[in-house]
Order: C-alpha cells, then sequence, then structure tokens
C-alpha cells in the first residue's frame, strides 16, 4: 500500500512539474493591461532605474542587442523619439540589452547615438519577467505600471512609436 | 681596423636581437588557439539559440561570445573563472552542465528514478507474464492455488447446475 502511494505521489509530482515547465514554456509575453514586472536596471554608465519608482511617467522599454540586425533601424526612430519628449519629463525611454557582449553593445549605442538609459539584462532576469520570445520587443507602460501596448518586431517609423505614447499624456 | 671589427660586432648582435624578438613571443604562446576557445565554448549555450552549444554554433550573438572567451584566455582567465563571467551575466541556463544545487537536481536525478523504475516495472512485467505462461502450460507443475482451490466438492457442484438452470433459462 505505502509502495503504491509513494510510486503515484512520485509521478503526480513529475507531471506537475512538467506541467508547470510546459506551462511556462507555452506562455507568450506579458500582455496589454497586466501590471508589468518590476525590475531594476543598471545602466552601462552605473546608473540604477527601477520603474517602480517612476509611477506617473509613461516608461517604454526596448528590448534590443547588437547582434540583431532588426533591432538597427529602429534604434535611430527611438532615440529622436526620446528627444522629442524629453523636456516633458515625464517620458522614460530604457533600453534592456540581450545576451550581448559589452564592447559591442556600446559600439552600438555609439553608432546609434543613443544617449537614453540602457543596460545589460544580467542573468536574462528582466527578459524573462517579461517572457521575452526575441529581439527587439518594445513595452509600452502607463503613468499606473499596467501594458498598454506590446510591439513585437521593429517599430516601423517616428510615428508608429508615438502613437503607441500619445494617446497617454495629457 | 679595430674599430671595424668591433662595428661588425655590433651590427650581428642587433640583427641578432631582431631575429629573436618575434621567436620569443611566438614561444610564450599567449595567443589562444581555436581550441582552447571551443574547449571552453562546448560547455556553454547561448540562450538564442537553444540546444546549439556554443563551439557549433554561427550566429553572430555565439560569434561574440567565442571572442569574449578568446580576449579572457588572453587575460590569462582560468575557464572556472570564464564560465563563472557567463553565468553572473547570462544566468545558470547557459552551462551544458546545470550547477547540482536546488531545484537542478532534478535535472540529475528524474532520468535516474525514471530509468531504475522503467527497469523494474519491465521486470515486474516479464515475471507476470512467465507466470501467466507457466500456469496455462498443460505440462505446469507450479500453478498457484486459488479462491477456487478451496471450494469443496459439494459447492462445485451447486455452481454447476445453477449455471445449468440459468443457461436453460436463456
Amino acid at each position: 500500500m505505502m509502495k503504491k502511494l509513494l510510486i503515484w505521489g512520485g509521478l503526480i509530482i513529475l507531471f506537475v512539474v512538467l506541467g508547470v515547465g510546459l506551462f511556462r514554456s507555452q506562455q507568450g509575453q506579458v500582455g496589454i493591461g497586466e501590471m508589468a514586472p518590476d525590475f531594476e536596471l543598471v545602466s552601462f554608465s552605473g546608473e540604477s532605474y527601477r520603474i517602480s519608482d517612476y509611477r506617473g511617467s509613461v516608461i517604454v522599454i526596448n528590448f534590443w542587442a547588437s547582434w540583431c540586425e532588426s533591432c538597427k533601424p529602429e534604434a535611430r526612430d527611438l532615440e529622436a523619439v526620446y528627444q522629442s519628449y524629453l523636456s516633458r519629463g515625464d517620458v522614460l525611454f530604457l533600453g534592456v540589452d540581450y545576451v550581448d557582449t559589452e564592447p559591442e553593445a556600446l559600439a552600438y549605442l555609439d553608432e546609434f547615438q543613443v544617449t537614453y538609459p540602457n543596460g545589460p539584462d544580467l542573468r536574462t532576469e528582466i527578459s524573462q519577467a517579461f517572457r521575452i520570445r526575441g529581439v527587439p520587443e518594445t513595452f509600452v507602460i502607463d503613468q499606473n505600471g499596467f501594458i498598454t501596448h506590446v510591439q513585437i518586431g521593429p517599430y516601423m517609423s517616428v510615428e508608429h512609436i508615438k502613437s503607441t505614447i500619445d494617446p497617454l499624456l495629457d | 681596423m679595430k674599430n671595424q671589427l668591433t662595428r661588425f660586432r655590433w651590427i650581428v648582435f642587433v640583427l641578432l636581437l631582431i631575429t629573436l624578438i618575434p621567436m620569443g613571443a611566438s614561444a610564450q604562446g599567449s595567443d589562444p588557439t581555436d581550441d582552447d576557445v571551443n574547449a571552453i565554448a562546448k560547455q556553454l549555450y547561448c540562450p538564442v539559440c537553444e540546444n546549439i552549444p556554443l563551439d557549433a554554433c554561427g550566429t553572430t550573438a555565439c560569434e561574440q561570445w567565442r571572442g569574449i572567451i578568446r580576449d579572457k584566455l588572453a587575460e590569462g582567465w582560468t575557464e572556472d573563472q570564464i564560465k563563472n563571467y557567463f553565468v553572473d551575466q547570462y544566468g545558470d541556463r547557459v552551462l551544458a552542465e546545470p550547477p547540482r544545487s536546488g531545484f537542478n537536481w532534478l535535472v540529475y536525478i528524474v532520468p535516474l528514478v525514471m530509468f531504475v523504475g522503467g527497469g523494474f516495472m519491465l521486470y515486474r512485467g516479464f515475471r507476470a507474464w512467465r507466470e501467466a505462461d507457466t500456469e496455462s502450460s498443460p505440462k505446469g507443475v507450479s500453478r498457484k492455488k486459488t479462491e477456487n482451490d478451496n471450494l469443496s466438492e459439494e459447492d462445485i457442484q451447486r455452481i454447476e447446475e445453477e449455471l445449468k438452470k440459468r443457461s436453460g433459462g436463456l
């Protein structure tokens, strides 16, 4: 009796573990309407950004990598949009560098003259929290911390980026 | 004449020095070879290209990672230091062999338990099969005692009569 109980117990635990793993692997990105996972990004220049400290601001989180070809066309556009909102002071742009090497990442930022804060996704914790499937992916978060737009793949233009931010601003 | 001889000796000495310098540099062997790099790379997996070891992966991301390994080796880092660097940067999942701690133990235990459990079930299955075979064989001498063997002649007779009645009624 005890032996049977052990066997069944072991099998149930095994199936639960496998099921949870399968469920997590099948889940897509965190979606629109969900609270954005909180995280701390330490930029390449050493400043720290925790997104929960920026309630009241719109936050744009862009996942990218220097080896990602499709990230390049949108890099300049994101910088241009960041510059256009800079004087308002209520739109924060954060670049999360996914599975990259620092020298190449810094060269990329230099090439595309990106000035908003960017930092490495250490231990891939941020990308796992957002369950991204690749790069580029961009999440727009409203003043209350909820995700209002998920961009899978690159933005097509400056207007395209603005169209996902402007409705959140006064 | 003596001056000329001294000058000649100096020229020969300087020439010898010039030829020795590159020999000395190559003898140090400070430049890691591809084999050195791949010996570490094959123990790592880039999260971008799942299931392809770093030494066999042709993507730009993996190429950059191999470049990092080469740089670190050239700086005199040990294999463990380099692997730890990658774990710190990208997490445990980059290791071909996960560290034996916490939840990772499942990776080592579950296959072993399944192998032993499967072997045990096969053994029991074969044994039951052989026993059933022996019982059904007319030459079987070690038939298992069943509940029917405890019935008296009288009981058997009653059952047979009952069965006859029922089959006659149909």
